[in-house]
């Protein structure tokens, strides 16, 4: 068996003294579609702020790929970064930039391609999200989910090994969601990349998911880890039982 | 007292992020002129042309009716003693050496600096500032510094332009005083010469530094709420300003001390 692609070991995290998660191990494997999820305020867009790089854990490590991203800081960071893209909950694409612009920027930015080269790459990847005759478009002219499909273009950029999307489903109509979590599906399997999302999606977590971590506020711990319908069915949790089957707390009720 | 203590904790960060900001953008300026070709001078010259070239109307017409109120304010009590001609001295002097570049200033101050700090202010709340850490470029470089560029480049030509609309703005109004425009100029270049004029623009880059530099760094503070973006626009408005008159003071204070 090969090495985990993200191992995270005695992570532990907060704010202002306020300790969040508390001593939090995982591993990713190459090419599995992981999936981080958890109820409200549980931690797990905080998690993932963590592997990419922009928050700095209270101890612990983040190996990403061989590197630990806690540590490394100026060349070594910037590689770490080459291998990973990201894709925020809003998109995040470059407002005043068009669509190839935005797909373009990493190009410009890591390689010395010449500017057809960088065009005709940064098409490739809108052709492989669907976007192709949208090049010119700005981000404010087309839809939530083309604006996410064209995030995922962009942070595919430099062909990264791995891709964060936090909260893809947010804010998307569910036939837009399952054409997203096809693409997801689509590039994971075709490219062999691999995928950690954070989502509270149930049927996107069926959908997409080879395994998933659930957190918890209460313990600021993992609760469960596995296949998403193996824990519906058996977990011993009724935490975990209620929260795959959707089911109301007994108070609410 | 725990709340002297709160505030003065909220002033310490505060301090301590100007500072750490400073120094970044400093070392992203040294990096700039060493490297030119890391500059993204696309961005540089889009950014020039919306502190400068669409200024050019407002400018115009504040620098203009500056002059004409100058003209006015002061012709009319020199008239009693039939010095209205030395009009042209007063108006030359004051709107080179002080009026010009610090109205200027303060206009693009309100005008660029707001818009700095609403431009990055929104693209940290849409998590744009995060998308660039994350692709590995520094925001301060990739935002900041074509900024700062951009207005080391606008802030002189605007001022040279509000010093001549302001000095016609004058010119115009001393007709209706019989005074006409070539005895007006006739009179400005007796008294007043091209260290004034440079006196004034020696303040410009420093100023374009303070507008731009106050700008980003509002937009950087931004916090998360439907309201942060016009906060951060607000705060860089009143600060560029105060920093802007507290620095035309300084200068003031070295010019009188150096007799410029």
């Amino acid at each position: 068996m090969s090495e985990p692609i993200i191992r995270v070991e005695d992570f532990t995290t907060g704010y202002g003294g306020k300790i969040l998660l508390k001593d939090i191990a995982f591993t990713v494997e190459r090419g599995e579609v992981f999936v981080i999820l958890g109820g409200s305020g549980s931690g797990k867009s905080t998690l993932l702020k963590h592997m990419i790089g922009l928050y700095e854990p209270m101890s612990g490590k983040i190996v990403i790929d061989g590197d630990d991203i806690v540590t490394a800081d100026g060349d070594a960071r910037r590689a770490i970064l080459k291998k990973i893209g990201v894709m925020y909950q809003s998109g995040a694409l470059f407002g005043s930039m068009t669509l190839l612009e935005n797909v373009r920027l990493p190009l410009e930015e890591y390689t010395s391609l010449d500017d057809e080269a960088m065009d005709l790459l940064a098409r490739m990847k809108l052709k492989l999200v669907g976007l192709e005759s949208f090049t010119g478009h700005m981000p404010s002219e087309i839809s939530g989910g083309m604006q996410k499909r064209a995030a995922i273009a962009r942070a595919m950029a430099l062909d990264p090994t791995i891709l964060f999307l936090d909260e893809p489903s947010a804010g998307l109509d569910p036939i837009t969601s399952a054409e997203l979590d096809q693409l997801v599906l689509r590039l994971a399997r075709s490219l062999h990349i691999t995928f950690v999302i954070v989502t509270h999606e149930l049927a996107s977590i069926y959908a997409v998911a080879d395994r998933v971590i659930m957190l918890d506020k209460r313990t600021m711990g993992i609760i469960a880890e596995g296949d998403p319908k193996v824990l519906r069915d058996t977990s011993d949790n009724p935490w975990v039982r209620q929260f795959f089957r959707r089911e109301a707390t007994a108070e609410a009720a | 007292m725990e709340e002297i203590g709160r505030a003065a904790l909220i002033v310490g960060r505060d301090l301590r992020t100007q500072i750490i900001f400073v120094g970044e953008t400093a070392a992203a300026l040294w990096n700039a002129t060493r490297y030119p070709q890391s500059v993204r001078w696309k961005d540089v010259w889009y950014t020039c042309e919306q502190v400068g070239v669409n200024a050019l109307p407002i400018v115009a017409l504040i620098s203009f009716l500056l002059g004409i109120i100058l003209a006015f304010q002061s012709a009319v009590p020199m008239r009693q003693f039939g010095a209205e001609i030395f009009v042209a001295d007063l108006i030359g002097l004051s709107i080179l050496r002080e009026l010009g570049p610090l109205m200027t200033a303060i206009l693009l101050a309100g005008r660029s600096g707001a818009a700095f700090a609403a431009e990055i202010g929104t693209m940290k709340v849409n998590e744009e500032l995060n998308a660039l850490t994350t692709m590995g470029l520094d925001p301060v470089r990739f935002l900041v510094v074509t900024r700062i560029l951009a207005a080391l480049l606008m802030v002189p030509l605007l001022t040279l332009f509000a010093d001549i609309i302001g000095i016609l703005g004058g010119a115009l109004t001393m007709l209706t005083f019989n005074i006409p425009i070539a005895a007006f100029l006739h009179e400005i270049d007796s008294l007043v010469d091209v260290k004034d004029l440079l006196a004034g623009l020696a303040k410009t880059p420093v100023f374009a530094i303070l507008i731009a530099g106050i700008g980003c760094l509002r937009g950087l503070q931004t916090e998360q709420g439907a309201s942060a973006v016009g906060i951060s626009a607000t705060r860089a408005v009143v600060s560029g300003i105060i920093l802007l008159v507290v620095v035309d003071g300084i200068y003031a204070f070295v010019y009188y001390l150096l007799d410029v």
